[in-house]
C-alpha cells in the first residue's frame, strides 16, 4: 500500500528535491542522487534501439484466482506426491522445456513461448495482487497505476475505430486506465458468441439520427450558454465520447468481434469454450488494430484438491491458447505481438491438508512470447521442495524476478520507454515502470 | 436575481405539476378499482406488504419517515445564519482580492437539483417539484426563494434516503469498495450501521471514536468492521496496521502519511509543520502513528486489545526495532489511559485537534459540491493556508457537538452553494477554481443512475413506494454502475468521458426500460397520456429529467415535433425527448 520508493526517486524528482534544499543542501545531497541517476543512465544504454521492429500488440491471458505453476508451466515430477501433486511433465518443442503433462498441445507451441519461473512479489491477497501484476507497481492508496493496455494507448497513437484496449470475460477487475484517465480503461466485452453490449441503436436510423440531432443543436447549445468557453473540448468531452460512440457504432472493424463467419472446426480447434472463443476473437482484433487485448480465464483458486481442479482450467487453456499462438504464427502477427500468461501469483509448492494448494508469491511463473521477445527460453528456478518453514521464502529462488521486471520487458519489447515519467493529474512525475527489462529474453 | 428563463415561467411550474401528478393519481385509481382486479390486487398488495415487513426485519435500518421533517423549524437558527453570514463574507473578500466577478444566484429549481444530488444521490421528483419548488402565490424574492430551499433541505436530511446515501460516501473512506476478507468482514452491515448513525445525526466524533477504537464482533457490533477490512492472509489473521494507519490518517486527519511508509519526505509533500515550528515528515512519523493499532487483534470474542510490541526495520537498518506509539504533531494534548486504539481515538477527536474538523468539512464539502474546497479531499496542510471558510466552518464544526446535519444545513445555504453556475461574463477556469460560479463537476456513477431511475416516474422513489420497486431499482443501479464504472474510493477525481459510458446511456437496457413509449409504467407514457397539450408535454418532460422548463427555442422546437401527431407517433416522440434530454451533457453533470 505504500508508495514505492523508486517511483519518487526518479529524475525530475530528484532535480526538483535538490533545488528545493538550495544551494548548501545541494552539494551535501548530490551524491546521494548522482549514484541512482548514473544507474539509470546505465540502463538506458542499455536499451539502444534493437535491430527489430518493436511489437505492436499485447494478448494478455488473465489467469485469475493465482494459477498453479507445479500444474501448468513449473512441474516438478521429481518431487514427493505432497509437492508434486502427482503432476508429471512432458517434453515440448523446446529443447530442455518441460511443462505440465496436462497441457499437451501447448507442448508443441513452446518454442514460441518463454517461461520466467521466478516471479516473486509481496502481494498474496487477490485484489492486491491483481493490481500489482497488472500494473507493475503495489496498491497505493494515493493514486491508481495504470494498466498495460492503458500505457499503451497513451503512448501509441491510432486511428482506430473501435477501442484499442479491450478486456474480454473480465469479471471484477478488468484492466484500468488510472491516473491516465477512465478514456483510457479497457472496454469490456463477453463471450463473442453474444453480441458487443450497447452498440446496437434501439430505435430505427431515422429516429436515432434525429435524437442526436436535437440533442447536438438544440439541447447541448442550450447548455453551453454562459459558460466556459468550448465547453465540450475543454472540460466536458461529452459531444466528443458520443460522436467517437456513434462512430464505432456504424464500423466495420466491429465485426473483428464476432465469430459468426469462423469455420466450425476452426472454433473446436480453441476448444469452443468462451475462453476459447475469445482467443479466438482477440487473433481478429489484434489484426484490425486493437493495442491490447485481455483475455480472462477464472476458478484457479484450488485451496481445496488442487490437482483435479487445476487440470479443469489447464484443458481450457491448452486448446485456446495453443490455438491461439499457431493462429498468430500462421497469420504472421505474432512477430508484433506480444502474448503474456499470468495471474495474480502462484499457489504453495506443496498441497495442503485439503490437498488444495494456497496463495504463493514467492517464486511463480508467467509465460511471455511473441513480438520480438525470445521464446524456448527459461528464466529461473524453484526448489521443488522448499523448506516450509523458511524465514525468507524467497531465499532458494534462482535468479528471482520482480514483477515490475515483467512490465518493463513487455514495454522494452514495445519500444514505449519504461524509465519516462508520466504525469498524474495532481503534477506527480511517476515512473513508467520499476523494474529492469529481462535481457535474457532478447 | 434569478436566472432570467426561469423567473418568467416559474409560476407556470405549479400549474403542470399539480394538474399532473392528481390526474396520474386519478389514472391509477380508475385502472385498479375494477371489480373483477379486486381478489388479484389484495393478494398483490399482501405479497408486497410482506415483502416490506421481511426488509424491515433483515435490515437494521428503520426505515424514515419523510414527514417528520415537518415537525421542525423551517428556518435555520441565527447561528447558523450568522455562521452563513461569516463564511460569505470570506469568499467575498477573496473575489475582490482576485478581482473576480460573481455569478448571479441559481435558480431555485436549480438548487434543488444540486441539493437532491447531494444528500440522496438522485434527481428531485416531479412530485417533489410540485411540493418544494416555487408557487405562483410565491412573493418573488431571494429571500421567499431561500425559505424554499430551505424546506426542502430540511425534508431531504430528514429523509432515510440521506443517511443511506451518505454512509455508502463515508463508507468509502472508512472501508474501502472491496469485498474484503471473508467471514470477519460484512462491509453491508457495516454501511447499515452507518446509515443508522447518520440517520440519528450521531455527533461525528463520538462515531469516528468508535471506529477507531471499538471491540467486539463484526456482525454485532459493525463498527469494528473498520479494523477488519485491513485483515489480509498475509497477515496471519491481524489487521494491517500499515492499512490502518494510512486510512486513519486521510479519514480523519486529512493527511497522506501512508507515504511515509518507506522513506522520510525528502521533497516536503507532507506537512507535519505545526504552529511555527518547521520540520521535515520522518519514515518514524508514520511508524509511530500505526504502533496505536499494534493491540488491535482478533479471536472468536472479535476485536479485541492485547499486549503487543509492533517492530520495524527502518530505511537503513539492519535490524527490526520495536515501535513506541506517538503521534505526529499535537504531542502536548493528554492521551488517557486504557488501550492504544483508545488513546488514538482521543488524540484525533480531541476538539484542539483542529485537523479532524477541517478533514471531516473537506469530506462533506465535496459530498455536497462533488469537488473539495482543498484538494486532493485527504490532502489538507496542517498549517494552511486554508481557503475561505474552512476554518469558520471547522470551528463551528467542533463548536456544536460536530453535528454533520448542521454542518450540511450551513454548506447548503452558502451563496457559492446557491450560485449560478453560467453567467453573463466570460467564465473561465479561474472562476470555477474561486468558485464565483458553481463548478461543474461531473456526476458519479451512483448519481447517473439515481437520476435515471427517478426520472422515468412521477412520483418520488422513496421509503414510500413498495419494497419490490426499490428492490428492483437498487439492482439496476448496481449493475448499471458496475458498467459504467464504479469510481471506487477515490470519488472526487474527475472520472468517466469514456466510450463505454456513452454506448450505455445511448443504447442499454437501464436507460432504454426506462424510456420506452411501450411500457406504461414510465414517465414517458405517462405524461402523454395525461399531459393537456404539446406544450404541457414538454414542459414536464424537461422538468423530470432536467429539473427545469425549456428555453424558448427549445419549447418551440419539441412543441412543433409533436404538432399534429397521432397519439401513437406521441408516445414515440416524448420518448425521444427523454432519451435526448438523458444524454445531454446537463444531465450528467452537476451545475
Amino acid at each position: 500500500m505504500a508508495c514505492q520508493s523508486q517511483q519518487h526517486w526518479n529524475r525530475r524528482t530528484l532535480l526538483t528535491a535538490g533545488l528545493q534544499a538550495g544551494v548548501t543542501a545541494a552539494a551535501a545531497t548530490s551524491m546521494s542522487w548522482l549514484t541512482p541517476l548514473a544507474t539509470k543512465l546505465a540502463h538506458a544504454q542499455e536499451r539502444a534501439p534493437d535491430s527489430q521492429a518493436p511489437a505492436k500488440s499485447v494478448i494478455l491471458l488473465w489467469m485469475q484466482g493465482g494459477p498453479s505453476q507445479r500444474d501448468t508451466f513449473d512441474p516438478k515430477p521429481q518431487a514427493s506426491e505432497l509437492y508434486s501433486g502427482g503432476v508429471k511433465s512432458i517434453k515440448t518443442s523446446a529443447q530442455d522445456v518441460r511443462i505440465a503433462e496436462t497441457l499437451p498441445l501447448m507442448a508443441d507451441q513452446m518454442h514460441h513461448l518463454s517461461l520466467v519461473r521466478s516471479v516473486v512479489s509481496r502481494e498474496g491477497d487477490h485484489a492486491r495482487g491483481v493490481y500489482n501484476v497488472k500494473t507493475g507497481f503495489r496498491p497505493d492508496p494515493t493514486l491508481v497505476h495504470p494498466s498495460i493496455g492503458a500505457v499503451m494507448c497513451h503512448q501509441l497513437t491510432d486511428d482506430l475505430e473501435i477501442p484499442r484496449h479491450i478486456s474480454m470475460l473480465t469479471t471484477n477487475t478488468p484492466a484500468r486506465g488510472g491516473y491516465l484517465g477512465d478514456t483510457f480503461d479497457a472496454f469490456q466485452v463477453g463471450d463473442p458468441q453474444q453480441p458487443v453490449p450497447d452498440v446496437t441503436a434501439r430505435v430505427d436510423t431515422e429516429r436515432d439520427e434525429k435524437r442526436r440531432s436535437d440533442l447536438f443543436s438544440v439541447v447541448e447549445k442550450e447548455f453551453a450558454r454562459g459558460r466556459l468557453r468550448n465547453l465540450d473540448e475543454k472540460k466536458t468531452l461529452h459531444q466528443l465520447s458520443m460522436k467517437r460512440a456513434v462512430r464505432m457504432m456504424a464500423s466495420k472493424q466491429l465485426e473483428a468481434f464476432s465469430l459468426k463467419d469462423v469455420p466450425q472446426t476452426k472454433k473446436d480447434r480453441f476448444g469452443d469454450t468462451s475462453f476459447g472463443r475469445a482467443c479466438l476473437a482477440a487473433t481478429q482484433l489484434i489484426q484490425v488494430g486493437v493495442r491490447c487485448v485481455e483475455i480472462t480465464l477464472g476458478g484457479w483458486d484450488s485451496h481445496i484438491n488442487n490437482t483435479p481442479a487445476q487440470a479443469s482450467r489447464t484443458k481450457i487453456m491448452d486448446a485456446a491458447m495453443s490455438s491461439m499462438l499457431a493462429e498468430l504464427d500462421e497469420t504472421g502477427l505474432l512477430e508484433s505481438t506480444i502474448v503474456v500468461w499470468g495471474g495474480e501469483f502462484g499457489r504453495t509448492p506443496w498441497l495442503n491438508s485439503t490437498n488444495g494448494r494456497d496463495h504463493w508469491p514467492h517464486g511463480f511463473t508467467i509465460a511471455l512470447g511473441g513480438g520480438g521477445i525470445q521464446g524456448g527460453r527459461v528464466i529461473g528456478e524453484t526448489n521443488p521442495e522448499p523448506d516450509r518453514d523458511a524465514k525468507d521464502e524467497t531465499a532458494d529462488v534462482v535468479d528471482p524476478h520482480a514483477v515490475e521486471d515483467i512490465h518493463a520487458t513487455v514495454y522494452k519489447a514495445l519500444g514505449i520507454d519504461y524509465e519516462q515519467e508520466m504525469m498524474t493529474p495532481v503534477g506527480r512525475p511517476m515512473i513508467v515502470a520499476q523494474g529492469n527489462a529481462i535481457k535474457e529474453l532478447f | 436575481m434569478t436566472d432570467d428563463l426561469e423567473k418568467k415561467t416559474h409560476n407556470a411550474i405549479i400549474h403542470y405539476t399539480i394538474h399532473l401528478v392528481e390526474n396520474w393519481y386519478k389514472l391509477t385509481y380508475k385502472e385498479t378499482v375494477k371489480m373483477k382486479w379486486r381478489p388479484i390486487i389484495s393478494v398483490l398488495i399482501c405479497l408486497v406488504a410482506l415483502g416490506g415487513i421481511s426488509s424491515s426485519l433483515l435490515s437494521t435500518s428503520q426505515i424514515g419517515s419523510s414527514a417528520d421533517w415537518q415537525k421542525r423549524p423551517l428556518r435555520p437558527d441565527t447561528g447558523v445564519l450568522n455562521v452563513v453570514a461569516a463564511v460569505n463574507g470570506e469568499f467575498i473578500d477573496s473575489w475582490k482580492n482576485a478581482d473576480l466577478e460573481a455569478a448571479p444566484p441559481a435558480s431555485v429549481l436549480a438548487v434543488m437539483r444540486r441539493a437532491s444530488l447531494a444528500l440522496h444521490g438522485t434527481v428531485p421528483s416531479l412530485e417533489e417539484i410540485r411540493e418544494f419548488g416555487p408557487s405562483e402565490q410565491m412573493v418573488d424574492t431571494l429571500a421567499a426563494e431561500n425559505d424554499l430551499l430551505d424546506r426542502y433541505i430540511q425534508y431531504l436530511l430528514a429523509d432515510r434516503r440521506y443517511a443511506d446515501y451518505v454512509s455508502e460516501r463515508f463508507a468509502r473512506v472508512f472501508v474501502g469498495v472491496d469485498a474484503g476478507p471473508f467471514l470477519v468482514y460484512r462491509r453491508r452491515r457495516f454501511q447499515l450501521w452507518l446509515s443508522d448513525q447518520l440517520f440519528a445525526n450521531r455527533r461525528y466524533d463520538s462515531l469516528c471514536r468508535e471506529l477507531i477504537s471499538g471491540t467486539g464482533v463484526w456482525v454485532s457490533d459493525p463498527a469494528v468492521n473498520f479494523v477488519t477490512a485491513t485483515i489480509t492472509d498475509d497477515n496471519q489473521g491481524r489487521p494491517d496496521l500499515p492499512k490502518l494507519a494510512g486510512r486513519t490518517s486521510r479519514a480523519f486527519l486529512g493527511m497522506r502519511l501512508d507515504c511515509l511508509q518507506c522513506h522520510d519526505d525528502a521533497l516536503g509533500t507532507i506537512g507535519l509543520s505545526f504552529e511555527g515550528m518547521s520540520r521535515e515528515a520522518l519514515q518514524t512519523d508514520f511508524h509511530q502513528f500505526a504502533a496505536f493499532y499494534s493491540q488491535a487483534s482478533i479471536s472468536l470474542g472479535g476485536v479485541q486489545d492485547d499486549y503487543r510490541h509492533y517492530s520495524y526495520t527502518y530505511l537503513g537498518d539492519e535490524k527490526d526495532k520495536i515501535i513506541t506509539p506517538k503521534v505526529p504533531f499535537q504531542s502536548d494534548l493528554t492521551l488517557p489511559a486504557g488501550s492504544r486504539r483508545g488513546q488514538l481515538a482521543t488524540w484525533i477527536t480531541a476538539r484542539q485537534n483542529r485537523a479532524f474538523s477541517r478533514t471531516a468539512v473537506n469530506r462533506v464539502w465535496a459530498i455536497i459540491f462533488g469537488k473539495p474546497l482543498v484538494e486532493p479531499v485527504d490532502d489538507i496542510p496542517l498549517s494552511g493556508p486554508f481557503p475561505p471558510g474552512l476554518e469558520l466552518l471547522a470551528t463551528d464544526f467542533s463548536d456544536h457537538e460536530y453535528d454533520l446535519k448542521r454542518l450540511i444545513q450551513i454548506i447548503t445555504r452558502l451563496d457559492v452553494f446557491r450560485i449560478s453556475s453560467r453567467a453573463a461574463f466570460e467564465v473561465t477556469s479561474r472562476h470555477e477554481q474561486a468558485w464565483t460560479v458553481f463548478p461543474l463537476v461531473r456526476l458519479r456513477p451512483e448519481q447517473v443512475a439515481g437520476g435515471i431511475g427517478q426520472t422515468a416516474r412521477v412520483r418520488t422513489i422513496n421509503a414510500d413506494v413498495s419494497y419490490s420497486v426499490r428492490q428492483q431499482q437498487q439492482q439496476d443501479i448496481l449493475s448499471f454502475v458496475k458498467r459504467y464504472g464504479d469510481t471506487g474510493e477515490d470519488e472526487f477525481e474527475d472520472r468517466g468521458g469514456t466510450i463505454t459510458q456513452r454506448l450505455l446511456m445511448m443504447n442499454g437496457n437501464f436507460v432504454k426500460d426506462r424510456t420506452r413509449s411501450s411500457d406504461g409504467s414510465n414517465a414517458a407514457a405517462r405524461i402523454a397520456a395525461i399531459a393537456e397539450d404539446d406544450e404541457d408535454a414538454v414542459q414536464i418532460t424537461y422538468l423530470c429529467v432536467l429539473t427545469r422548463l425549456p428555453s424558448k427555442t427549445e419549447r418551440d422546437h419539441f412543441i412543433l415535433a409533436l404538432h399534429g401527431v397521432s397519439a401513437e407517433q406521441r408516445e414515440r416522440v416524448l420518448e425521444d425527448l427523454f432519451w435526448t434530454l438523458i444524454n445531454s451533457t446537463e444531465f450528467s453533470w452537476n451545475h
